[in-house]
């Protein structure tokens, strides 16, 4: 009973899309207020019979109703009740009804909070993320129908994919979804704003906090990925350049560019139309980034199923909504162009720069991903691109970058003079460069260009942004408190994601320098030693858990003769499945993590080995948290919700109380179109 | 031209200027690490280049892994059903790597004809092939079994 309840909400929700999509844009051409209120309605109704059709996937996992495909495909009586949950979202189809469950959920939000837009451009932006629901919704059910029955019902499911079988799992997907399906509502109301030719600081400010919030949500689910790569598939990696690993930092890149360029549109005016084309940008990319995983083009770890009518369809998907927004884009854009003058030294130059490299690194990326799939589809052979290309392209544009981070929040908007801001900075640039030597020499003991180079640059963001606070905590002498507590949330989120991203650099670098890596075969009683550290292999065991039997090892980690710690590596093979699988053990501590994964057993009675030593590794962790904490503290400022409420739009009215300069005498705030 | 005209010119140029450097850069680091797929009869007849770094891929021959008695060293063979290219490689093997399966390796074409692997990746899930693979093997005219569906 309940598949049938959840495959006709499905539908209804397909309708109720429809309606949403269409009605109120036709009514907001027209004027006819009903016709636009008719959008929060549908908007309403589809959420709720899509979060009917969820729960009655989520019902029929639980239950263990393997008359559904899907659940038998992905489910097994052994599997525990966490993964029956999160098995909902293990495969290809209830992804689907998972992402159009979110969809329908952000727009719902954005309904919600949109009270304060003119009832014209709330209309359209819902409707457009109807219309891109329309697209999800007929997709899932014409293709991926996820309550499709199975005849005759198997005694019990296939069970869930091993390596899905993970606590990690069980919210990287989500994560990467919020992220991804949240920059529909950017998307959407840069749209609804073409449609309308009105591109104003009050757009740029409502756009803010939603594209933030979908920015940090996205970088969340990457850096979850990310973790869960390392320990999960058991190779000690934290980011290998796969394909679907770039499917997902495209958009963010772009994400990241759009939240920069929508800083300068909402507070100077400029950067309109590129802040709009930012936007159709990175949903476009977020539908390439599904349309990569989900057609079973890529050779990677995600891709789970080639089906290629899934693929056409997507593809077409893709192909319509950047096909309309580009076309839409090219026709509206010189109307909302803007003519705000500034120099290149100056916020604006700084954050323009920021964006045309964010934009280099993507089109690396870009390159590098897709260069394969078109060779391959024109039949000109078979090539892939190997991790070394990445790093190579990646790590000297990021230097720069790295630099604008620092130096960006302490430039002033419009003008400002390149001897004067040398004169200001060229201690804490000095101090930047001493860190960048002492620092390696004192923690690893040696040093390369590059170490000095990417540790220094991180250090320019630390000594920049205490700089900052320190200058506006002593600012017109007031009390030092006060002044900090005067200062927005928006400021403070912006520091918090600039500092993790300072710490994610000093990290990175040193991990990519200095980490050790070897593969050893050993007996019982043997050790070897790596990077100071002996692990000496004591014992292995059969170990039976739910769902899979487990060989573990006992290796005891000892330094200069001293304890350090026992690791417990195990190797386990699901019993549905017969699926081998490391499962790695570490020790994390503040500037290094150890760790061992058990390979095979080898003739002779040894098993094979494989030590990492991965210095800073934490690091990693700590920054991207932060930068994605940052991300929700500046979507949360108050003024948001304070502006929300007003329609002004005219960039004047922005009197400077969340600038973020630190300088003396006020920024000049004149000429802007 | 005034000097706000100029100081834009600069801009645009300094721009201009670091878009190109950077697309050299990344255009060159591209070719070099361009890695190009080679199944076992195109080997076999020689057309890899000795002295790139390439891809091999193909099903590992069953009965063909063999341990070093000391040390990490395993012999295995690639094969396509048709022709069979010997495989040496020093390290862990992935989890899913057993015979039968598919596999693809990255690494040189020794003078002595065997292939020494820097690394071997197999597949995440039992019933998933590396398209590639799938292709070198159709091209060797093997059938893989009817009836089996990959999820």
């Amino acid at each position: 009973m309940m598949p049938e309840i959840g495959q006709l909400a499905l539908i209804l929700a397909l309708l109720m899309a429809l309606v949403q999509g269409t009605i109120p844009l036709i009514g907001a051409h027209r004027g006819t207020t009903t016709w636009m209120a008719t959008a929060h309605t549908a908007v309403a109704g589809q959420f709720l019979f899509l979060a009917i059709a969820y729960l009655a996937l989520t019902y029929a996992f639980i239950t263990h109703d393997f008359s559904v495909a899907y659940v038998a495909n992905h489910s097994n009586s052994a599997l525990p009740l966490m993964y029956r949950i999160s098995g909902v979202w293990g495969g290809h189809e209830g992804s689907l009804v998972l992402w159009a469950l979110m969809l329908a959920g952000w727009s719902l939000a954005v309904s919600l909070f949109s009270k304060g837009l003119p009832a014209v451009m709330a209309a359209r932006t819902v409707a457009v993320m109807g219309l891109v629901s329309v697209g999800i919704l007929s997709f899932t059910l014409f293709t991926s129908n996820p309550f499709e029955p199975i005849f005759p019902v198997p005694a019990d499911g296939r069970d869930l994919n091993p390596l899905l079988q993970d606590p990690g799992l069980v919210i990287h997907p989500p994560m990467l979804y919020m992220g991804y399906v949240g920059l529909a509502v950017p998307f959407a109301i840069a749209v609804a704003a073409l449609i309308g030719g009105r591109l104003d600081a009050a757009w740029a400010r409502w756009t803010r906090p939603w594209a933030t919030t979908a920015w940090a949500f996205l970088g969340a689910g990457i850096a979850l990925g990310s973790w869960w790569a390392y320990y999960t598939l058991g190779w000690g990696g934290w980011w290998f350049w796969d394909p679907v690993e770039n499917a997902s930092l495209m958009p963010w890149l772009a994400a990241t560019a759009l939240i920069h360029s929508l800083a300068v549109t909402e507070k100077r005016g400029a950067f309109r139309s590129w802040t709009v084309l930012m936007a159709i940008l990175a949903f476009s990319l977020s539908l390439l980034g599904t349309f990569l995983v989900r057609s079973g083009v890529l050779v990677s770890v995600h891709a789970f199923a080639t089906d290629p009518t899934r693929g056409v369809y997507i593809l077409m998907l893709l192909l319509a909504v950047t096909g309309i927004s580009f076309a839409l884009y090219a026709w509206r854009a010189p109307t909302v162009r803007s003519h705000a003058e500034f120099d290149p030294v100056s916020r604006e130059g700084a954050l323009l720069a920021n964006n045309v490299i964010l934009m280099v690194a993507l089109a690396a990326v870009l390159l590098g991903t897709l260069y394969p799939l078109l060779l391959d589809a024109l039949g000109m052979g078979k090539i892939s691109v190997g991790p070394p290309y990445f790093n190579a392209v990646f790590a000297p544009l990021m230097v720069p970058l790295i630099f604008l981070v620092g130096l960006g929040p302490l430039l002033r908007w419009k003008h400002v003079s390149p001897l004067e801001v040398t004169r200001r900075l060229w201690h804490t640039l000095l101090a930047a460069l001493v860190a960048g030597v002492v620092f390696p020499l004192a923690m690893q003991g040696s040093i390369t260009l590059m170490v000095v180079l990417g540790t220094a640059t991180g250090f320019w963001i630390l000594f920049t942004i205490a700089r900052d606070l320190y200058g506006r905590a002593t600012h017109r002498g007031g009390n030092p408190l006060t002044a900090l507590r005067k200062t927005p949330a928006g400021y403070y989120g912006m520091t918090v994601s600039h500092l993790g991203f300072a710490i994610l650099v000093i990290g990175i670098t040193l991990l990519m320098a200095f980490e050790q890596e070897q593969d050893v075969r050993l007996g019982y009683g043997q050790s070897h030693t790596l990077a100071g550290y002996t692990y000496e292999l004591r014992e292995t065991y059969g170990v039976r858990g739910p769902n899979y039997e487990a060989v573990e090892a006992r290796v005891v980690v000892t330094r200069d003769g001293e304890f350090v710690t026992e690791l417990f590596p195990q190797r386990r093979v699901y019993r549905v499945q017969t699926q081998p699988m490391a499962q790695a053990a570490y020790q994390t501590r503040f500037t290094r993590d150890i760790f061992v994964a058990l390979g095979e057993p080898l003739p002779g009675d040894t098993w094979s080995l494989r030590l990492y030593h991965n210095p800073f590794q934490l690091w990693l962790w700590i920054g991207a948290t932060l930068i994605v904490l940052g991300g929700l503290v500046a979507a949360a400022d108050r003024r948001y919700r304070v502006f929300a409420r007003r329609t002004s739009d005219s960039p004047a009215d922005d009197t400077g109380r969340a600038s973020a300069d630190d300088l003396p005498e006020p920024a000049g705030r004149s000429s802007v179109s | 031209m005034t000097p706000r005209q100029k100081r834009r010119m600069a801009g645009a140029a300094l721009v201009v200027l670091a878009v190109s450097g950077a697309s050299a850069l990344a255009l060159s680091a591209f070719r070099e690490n361009l890695m190009y797929f080679y199944g076992p009869t195109q080997l076999a007849e020689g057309e890899a280049p000795g002295e790139r770094i390439i891809r091999l891929g193909g099903l590992v021959e069953n009965g063909s892994i063999r341990h070093a008695e000391e040390g990490l060293t395993v012999f295995f063979s690639v094969t396509d059903t048709k022709n069979s290219i010997p495989v040496e490689y020093v390290g862990l093997l992935p989890d899913l790597f057993r015979e039968g399966q598919g596999v693809v390796t990255h690494g040189r074409m020794g003078p002595d004809g065997v292939f020494r692997a820097e690394r071997v990746l197999a597949r995440h899930d039992e019933n998933y092939m590396a398209p590639e693979v799938a292709a070198a093997l159709k091209a060797a005219g093997y059938e893989e079994h009817p009836g089996k569906k990959a999820y």
